[in-house]
Order: C-alpha cells, then structure tokens, then sequence
C-alpha cells in the first residue's frame, strides 16, 4: 500500500532537507518471524526546524532514526537527503553526506570509546576528513569545541571515564559537531541524564541550533522534553506513525486515541493537576513487534476499536493543516 | 497515626580505593503508618543509600553507617538487629522494589516459588497455604490468568509485569513499609501510570506506608503526601507536596522545578539549568553543598552549613537565605533567564 | 549587626566558580589496572619471580663458566656442592648450567608459540567477526573440525611426521591452540562491533581500517594480555610431558622435560637430579599462573570502584 506523499507547505520558506517514502525496516529472525521495527513510514524534514519522534518501547523510532542516515540498511522505502537517497550514496557523496549529516546517541557510557582521550574522541571526525590542516589547528578547533558545549580546554587529554552523565554526552555532542554538520539526529541524547543535567543538554542543543543554523531529527520517549524542544511531533506506535502535526496542536488537540492516552498517562508536577484530572487508561501491555497481526496495530488496546480496526491497517490522513492521523475514527 | 519509621542523624560512608565517600551526611526525617513520603534528588545524592540502611542492606565494609546514626522501627533500632531479628524485619515487615525488575528477579525461579519463598521465610505455614496466598497476590496486583502465570518464569513476562510481580513478592507478607527505588524509571510511560496506580491501589488496600525514591517530580506530586529534596548526601527541603511544589523555599528545589519541562503549559517556558555537576562525595565542600550552584550563594553559605529554619507546620528547609540576617530576596524570579526562548 | 555579619549575607552568586574541574588527577585504564595490580601482594611477588628466572634463564648457563656438554666421567654424579650447585648428571655435566639451558629451551618454546597462537587466533577469530555471514559460518566449521581431534594426538602426530626438533615441536604445539584464541576473539570482536562508539565512528565516516586498528584492537588487548598469562604455564608444561615421554625433543636437545626424564630414571640414587629442573618447573609454572589470576582482576572493568 503505497501512502500518499504529504502535501509540502506553501507557506514554509525553507527547502526540505530529508525526505522518508514509505521506509520500511524488516529483522528476519529466523524460524519465520519478522520483527518489523519499521513499517511503511513517511515524511520530510524542513531545514532548520526540529521535528521530534516520540513513543514507547518498540514504536521503532530508534530504528527509523538509524536508517535514515545509512547505520543500518533499508529493506523497502527511500531515503533522499536533499534529493540523494542515502542508501545508494558512494564515494565523495558518501563522504559529503557523514560530513553533513551526525548522530547523538543515547548511551553516554557506551557511545564514547573509553580507550581514547576527549580530544581524540572529538577529533575522530576532523582526523576522518581532513578538516584540521596541521596539528596546532586540529588542537585549536578541539579546544574551540569544548568551550562551545560548555567544557574546559583541560578536559582535552582525560579520559570518559573521569566525566559524569552529562559532561560525557557534551562530549558526544562536540564530537557531532566536530565534522560542521546540517542535520543531527539526536537519538535519545537525554534518556539517560539526571533532570537537572537534562535541561543543560536541552538547552545547550537549542543554542546550538540557533547559533549554526541545524535541523534536529529528536527522538525520545519523554513527550514533554520532546513537545519542549520540537517545532513538530510524530508519534510512533509499534512501527507506524499514529500521529504528526505541531507540538502545539499535538497536546492542545490529540486526534488518535493512541496520543490521547499517553498524555493522559504523564504525570505533570502539580498536584493540584493531578489530583483533579481525568485519566484516560490505556488498556493491557504493549504487544511485541514480533509478528503483529493485520489491521491497526493498537486495536486491542484502544477504547474505540471497530470491526474495521481488525481488518484494514488506516492510512495516516491530514484531517486537519498539517496535522495528520492514522486512524479509522477519522 | 502512629510513627512508623524514624530516622535520625543518619550517616553513610562508602570506603573506596580514593578515599571516603560521604554519601549520606546527616539526614533526619520521620513516616507515619500509611503515609507516602517522596525522596528526591539527583544520582549520587544518596537517596538509595538512606533506603537501603533502612533495609539494613548497607554491606560493612566496605559501607560503614557512622555511630549517631539511628533508624528505629516502631520502636526498635534497626541498626542494633541480629541476624535473626534482620531476617524477621526484612521482607516482613519491611519490602523493597527496585529499579529493574528483571535483575532482580531470581531468573531460575519460578514466579510462584519466589513469592513462596517470601512467604515461607516468615512465617511457618503449609506449602499449600502459601500457593493460595502467592495465587491471591497475583490477583491483587492485576496479572491476569494468575493460575497460568504462577508458574511461569521471568523472562516470560514483559516489563510491567515483572514489576507486579515483585510488588507482589514484596507485599506477600503484608509489610507495613514498602520502599520503591525509582520502580517506573526504566518503564514506558503507558505502563509508569498502571504501575503508580497499582501501587496506590494497594496501599490504600492493605494500610502500606510507602518511601518512593524518584527524580520524576510528575510522579511525585502523583502519589506523594511529604517530600524530602535531598542533594549531596543531605536534606535540603522537607514538605507537604503542596508545600515543595508551590511553596518552595530552598533554591534547589526551585531550581528543580524549573528545570523540568510541563507539557501543559500552553507558552513554550524556558528551562532553568543548574550549571555544574554536584560536588565529589570524596571531599564535600565545608558549607551548603549547593552553594557553588546557586545563584543566591552567600559567603556564609560557602564556610558554614545552614541550620534548620522551619516555616508553617512541617516544611522545613536548610538555606542561610531564611536567616534574619540575610537580604530578603524573592526566588521565584528563578527563570532561565540565560537563555533565549522562543 | 556588625560589618563581619553584613559581608557574609551578601549575595556573590555562582558565577565566578568553575563548575566543570575535575579534582582528581587523570588515570588511564592501564595505569588504573596496574595500580589494582600492584595491591595484589601475590601478584607482585610473581613478577619479580618471573623476572628472577628471565634473568638466571638468560645468565645461568655461562654464570659459572663450566662446560655443560662434554663428559667428564670422574664426576659424573656427584651431589650438590659448593663447585657443582646443582650436582652432575650420569655424565659428569653441570646439572646447574643445563637446568637453566633446559628452562631456556622451554620459555623459548613457550613464547613462540603463544605468539603464533595469538598471531593466528586473533586475526582469524577477528576477521570472522568482522565480516559475519558465509564467511563466518565457513571459517566456523573449520574450527570445529580441528578442536574435534584430540590436540595431543594431534600433536604427536606432527612430531611423527616432521621429526623430533624445535621446529617441529613449535608447530606440533601451536597448531590447535589457536582454535580456542580465534574463538574468544570472535565473541569480543561481536560484542564490540555492536557497540555504540563503533557505531558513532561508522556515523562519522570511518573506514573499517581505521575502526578496527582505533577501536576494536585498543579493546581487546586486555583480553590478549590474559590469554598470553594463561598460555605461556601451559606449553611449559606440555613440552615437558612431551620431551618426557620421548615424544618432543630429544637429546642432545636439552629441555626441562628432557631433564626431568633423565632425573626420573635414576631417582632413587641421585634425587637431585630430579629435583632442580622439576623445581624450576613448578615454580614458573605457578608464577605465570598467580600473575594470570592477578592480571584476570586488575584488567576486569567490572571490579572497578
């Protein structure tokens, strides 16, 4: 079932910088299951905006992040990145592509190599692509880079595990921004902080992307955080997008039962709020991505379900300006 | 309403390789039977260090619980218990749930047999006196087909499930404190909110005094009736929910609450950040251990540590900013205002 | 109030203190190892026992300047004295000098197949990691079938073939043990390909040269480190057992085992005989296996505090 491409802003005066047709991301685990992770999802990225990718555990939002910038390989779909489908991309394209295009993982304990120095850490882009042209140079723009995440010039020759949570992923950031990217995929870069530090990255990554002009693809799981820092929202659910409209729109008026549950499910601190608000409880566990079954995935979940639901998966539909919603309701 | 849990001048040290860390450096604070009490606080502030001395699971060494230190159970010091006594008190009339069910479950035991376990620990009874019970605990705590689940084992349950399953081991005994270690941390929100029910379902149910210990303020103001906000191995403010989350006096407090972003509020607010990182338990800093963090540090903050000031009833906060000597300034203006907003 | 009062309520704020220093000064995860080493008591006194015999294995056999190979049949046999600190051997040589000439041999041998071993294991276990697929399957199966021979036969067999000397004797040796070492290669190099830091290195552009020189051997030295301490005890040991049963090196070749053989059949009347070179074994034997142990805690990240 092909998706009817979206229909591009008039009134948006910037190019679109990533585009996602119908992406479709298959395992084969063997003994005839499949896990979809992602399946047949589609949308575009305008330059400079943030669009934030939120859901639960096995919504595939990780996944979709990772193939759309080539870490893993497609199995359906394309990915054009200013008109270049990423997975086809040799030589200098190549090349010019993971020079432009970054990732900040979620890890901050994993996703530095704890054998390297900072400054090596940082410098791995640089040293890729030859941006430094002398030593002196490659150890200014280290040095440059750590005070721009908020770090000190005698952090360079230590080692990650002398650092926090927090220092660490301001590492990983400086590492991204090493190679002078357009485009960043931030996969989760806040999951794993404490709140307080979680704010600091926020907004070091808001700065960021007003001082140098980038476009964020943010995935994560705190709504909240993502409604904070998205200009739009997609709301994933076991491989498909359920929702996608502004982060606005998104809270003040949720279409899909789907969305309306988990805002109901955050817990907001005010106890006022809490203790006089109505909840609206989303039913049983969340199944596996494992051999789902036909028609809408959260129909045995949903309060709503038609005999429809069983059947026939719904397709995502604008039903209001750019907000768009996959479901039999509408 | 009796007093439960007392807890009085409590302090922790870790010996390591480095040195001593001071994870908990004096922290009094008191539970009535059946009230919850939130603790909340940053990693490293020693929130899971206070909960586990009051389990007695501080192992000695290479933890040492400093002499002064006291922690009395209706009546009873905990830290003075025998083995034989320690083994009644833990689990009975004490449970603990943690973070990541799936560690914490024995993976060759069946789920049946470890609540069993629980059950038959405490209390000599026929086995199958304890299978009913185990059976009745699975119900309470919503896993369905209980008869079929009794006998499965953990990794055949998914998050959520598992994490009923050890409120159930925890609450087989019918303990009278049950203490959470950030129970919904590392779940998916949908399933964070059955959880946070269940768990209020049940004390009102059976009478549970509950210590949650989380840095999720949203679930915070959910469940909890008292607040204590704990930095660096100290209490910096105690109050009623009501009290912290609209009254706060301690500039960390403040500074917390800001920092968080609110889904509801219709304008995009900026987030406050604390700069920094807290201090090394290794060498504390002789004052406020906040004070190289605050905006409205004093040079008295930096030598001394506050003393208790107590505002209206039980909101109690440490901060020199309450002292009559000290300028009277108006924290709430508390913004980011170092960043630009949209 | 008095003015000392008024100047500790002022306000100075959190501006001018830098919130990012590290105190502790900068440790890196060899130096961090090699500090939890040098605490293990045992672990340190088999270092400087090791380093006693590298030393004595190296100076030993022309320490005292006595003539080891030709036979002086007016003192074959004699006890340990103070000419002789080991005694003679049946044929009047310096049991001393040819201990240490013995011990020589074998280190040698040892060393050089633990190299090959390493050599061989690692590329090959690593290169079945990287690539995956067919071509690890393949490679798999080949492995299979060389541990599915019992190595000592193995082992005896090649010397059949090739003949009873030190060349022979290194390949007889190293030829299945590499097995084991591409096999734990292949487990780290998975685990460590799959890891996030390869993944942001992929991300930025890294060729698979550079991740695997950069990333993942930085890694897995470590885990090399130990294999070496656990390998090197035991072809001591099997060359011995081998030289013993005739099977290895023979005379005039010297060797431990060789030694051992010849003090084993007269040790009833001249125990000393015996006794030197089956000491020499033991201990270095044991020293390399207390070092391993020690090694096996310092380098394990989990222990760290």
């Amino acid at each position: 079932m092909v998706v009817k491409l979206m229909a591009i802003e008039t009134n948006s005066k910037k190019d679109i910088i990533l585009e996602v047709k119908n992406l479709k991301k298959y395992f084969y685990l063997g003994k005839k299951q499949i896990l979809k992770a992602v399946d047949d999802v589609s949308f575009s990225i305008r330059e400079g905006e943030t669009l934030g990718m939120v859901g639960e555990s096995g919504c595939g939002k990780t996944t979709c992040g990772r193939t759309c910038i080539g870490l893993y390989d497609k199995t359906d779909g394309e990915v054009l990145y200013k008109g270049q489908d990423v997975h086809k991309m040799t030589g200098k394209n190549r090349t010019d592509f993971t020079k432009e295009v970054q990732v900040i993982f979620q890890d901050p304990y994993a996703s530095l190599n704890p054998r390297m120095t900072v400054a090596d850490i940082i410098a791995e882009g640089i040293d890729i692509h030859h941006i430094a042209e002398n030593a002196k140079d490659r150890r200014d723009r280290v040095y440059n880079l750590l005070d721009l995440v908020g770090l000190n010039k005698e952090h360079a020759n230590r080692f990650v595990h002398e650092f926090s949570g927090g220092q660490r992923q301001r590492i990983g950031i400086a590492r991204a921004l090493a190679v002078e990217p357009k485009f960043i995929v931030s996969d989760e870069p806040i999951s794993a902080l404490d709140v307080s530090v979680q704010a600091q990255i926020v907004n070091l990554l808001i700065k960021l992307q007003k001082e140098m002009d980038l476009t964020y693809l943010f995935i994560a799981h705190d709504l909240s955080m993502v409604k904070h820092i998205s200009d739009r929202v997609i709301v994933m659910y076991l491989g498909s997008i359920v929702e996608l409209t502004t982060s606005y729109e998104l809270y003040e008026k949720p279409l899909h039962p789907y969305t309306k549950g988990l805002l109901s499910a955050i817990p907001i601190p005010s106890p006022k709020i809490e203790r006089t608000r109505q909840r609206i409880k989303l039913l049983g566990d969340i199944p596996s991505p494992i051999n789902l079954p036909d028609g809408c995935r959260f129909k045995d979940r949903c309060h709503f379900s038609k005999e429809i639901c069983k059947v026939e998966r719904p397709l995502l539909k604008e039903i209001e300006k750019d907000h768009y919603v996959a479901c039999h309701l509408f | 309403m009796g007093k439960l849990l007392e807890v009085n001048n409590l302090k922790v040290s870790y010996h390591t390789y480095a040195g001593e860390v001071q994870s908990v450096r004096g922290v009094d604070f008191s539970l009535c039977e059946g009230e919850t009490l939130a603790i909340v606080g940053e990693s490293g502030c020693g929130k899971s260090v206070t909960a586990k001395s009051i389990m007695g699971l501080i192992q000695t060494p290479p933890g040492e619980i400093k002499t002064g230190s006291k922690i009395i159970y209706r009546s009873k010091s905990v830290l003075d218990f025998n083995k034989k006594q320690l083994l009644q008190y833990r689990g009975a009339e004490s449970s603990m749930i943690f973070q990541d069910a799936l560690t914490s479950l024995n993976p060759t035991m069946t789920v049946g047999k470890q609540i069993i376990e629980n059950i038959t620990t405490h209390n000599k009874v026929k086995k199958n006196v304890a299978e009913e019970r185990a059976m009745e605990m699975l119900k309470l705590v919503g896993i369905p087909d209980p008869e079929i689940r009794i006998k499965q084992y953990p990794h055949e349950f998914s998050g959520g499930m598992r994490q009923r399953v050890m409120i159930a081991i925890a609450l087989a005994c019918n303990p009278k404190l049950l203490i959470a270690d950030e129970p919904t941390t590392s779940l998916d929100v949908s399933i964070q909110a059955q959880i946070i029910d269940l768990i209020v379902e049940l004390q009102n149910k059976l009478g549970t005094a509950v210590i949650l210990i989380t840095h999720d303020l949203g679930v915070v103001a959910r469940i909890a009736k008292n607040v204590i906000v704990m930095y660096s191995g100290k209490i910096m403010e105690y109050g009623s929910c009501d009290d912290i989350f609209y009254n706060s006096r301690h500039p960390y407090t403040r500074a917390l609450l800001n920092s968080v972003p609110r889904i509801d509020l219709k304008n995009k607010q900026d987030l406050f950040q604390i700069e920094g990182t807290p201090p090394d338990l290794l060498d504390p800093p002789k004052g406020c251990p906040f004070s190289t963090r605050c905006k409205y540090c004093m040079n008295i903050c930096l030598e001394h540590e506050a003393d208790k000031i107590v505002f209206d009833g039980d909101h109690f906060a440490y901060c020199w900013l309450y002292d009559s000597r000290a300028p009277k300034v108006d924290i709430t203006q508390q913004n980011g205002s170092e960043v630009n907003g949209d | 109030m008095n003015i000392e009062a008024l100047k500790d309520f002022e306000i100075i704020g959190c501006e001018g203190t830098d919130k990012n220093v590290i105190s502790r000064p900068t440790i890196t995860y060899w130096q961090d190892a090699w500090r939890r080493l040098k605490k293990n008591k045992i672990a340190i006194t088999s270092i400087l026992v090791l380093i006693a015999l590298a030393v004595l294995v190296i100076i030993g056999p022309t320490m005292r300047h006595y003539d080891y190979i030709s036979i002086k049949a007016a003192e074959k046999n004699t006890a340990p004295n103070a000419k002789y600190w080991f005694g003679t051997d049946n044929l009047g040589r310096d049991l001393y000098a040819r201990t240490w000439l013995g011990a020589r041999v074998s280190m040698t041998v040892a060393l050089v197949c633990t190299a090959i071993q390493i050599l061989i294991g690692s590329i090959y276990g690593g290169t079945m990691a990287y690539l995956g697929g067919r071509t690890d399957d393949v490679m798999m199966r080949i492995i299979e079938f060389m541990t599915s021979m019992p190595s000592l036969l193995v082992t005896i067999l090649v010397m059949l073939v090739l003949g009873n000397n030190m060349f022979a004797l290194l390949i007889a040796l190293s030829v299945t043990s590499w097995c084991e070492t591409a096999r734990q290669m292949r487990g780290l190099i998975l685990q460590l390909k799959t890891s996030e830091y390869v993944l942001a290195a992929r991300a930025l552009g890294a060729s698979p040269k550079r991740i695997i020189i950069k990333h993942l051997i930085p890694n897995t030295l470590g885990i090399l480190i130990l294999i070496t301490a656990s390998s090197i005890p035991t072809y001591i040991f099997t060359e011995a057992g081998l030289s013993f049963l005739g099977m290895g090196l023979q005379p005039p070749d010297i060797s431990l085992g060789i030694l051992i053989s010849f003090g084993q059949q007269s040790m009833d009347f001249y125990p000393y005989q015996l006794f030197y070179p089956a000491l020499i074994l033991c201990i270095t034997v044991l020293a390399f296996n207390l070092l391993g142990d020690g090694l096996r805690d310092a380098l394990d990240p989990r222990l760290r505090q």
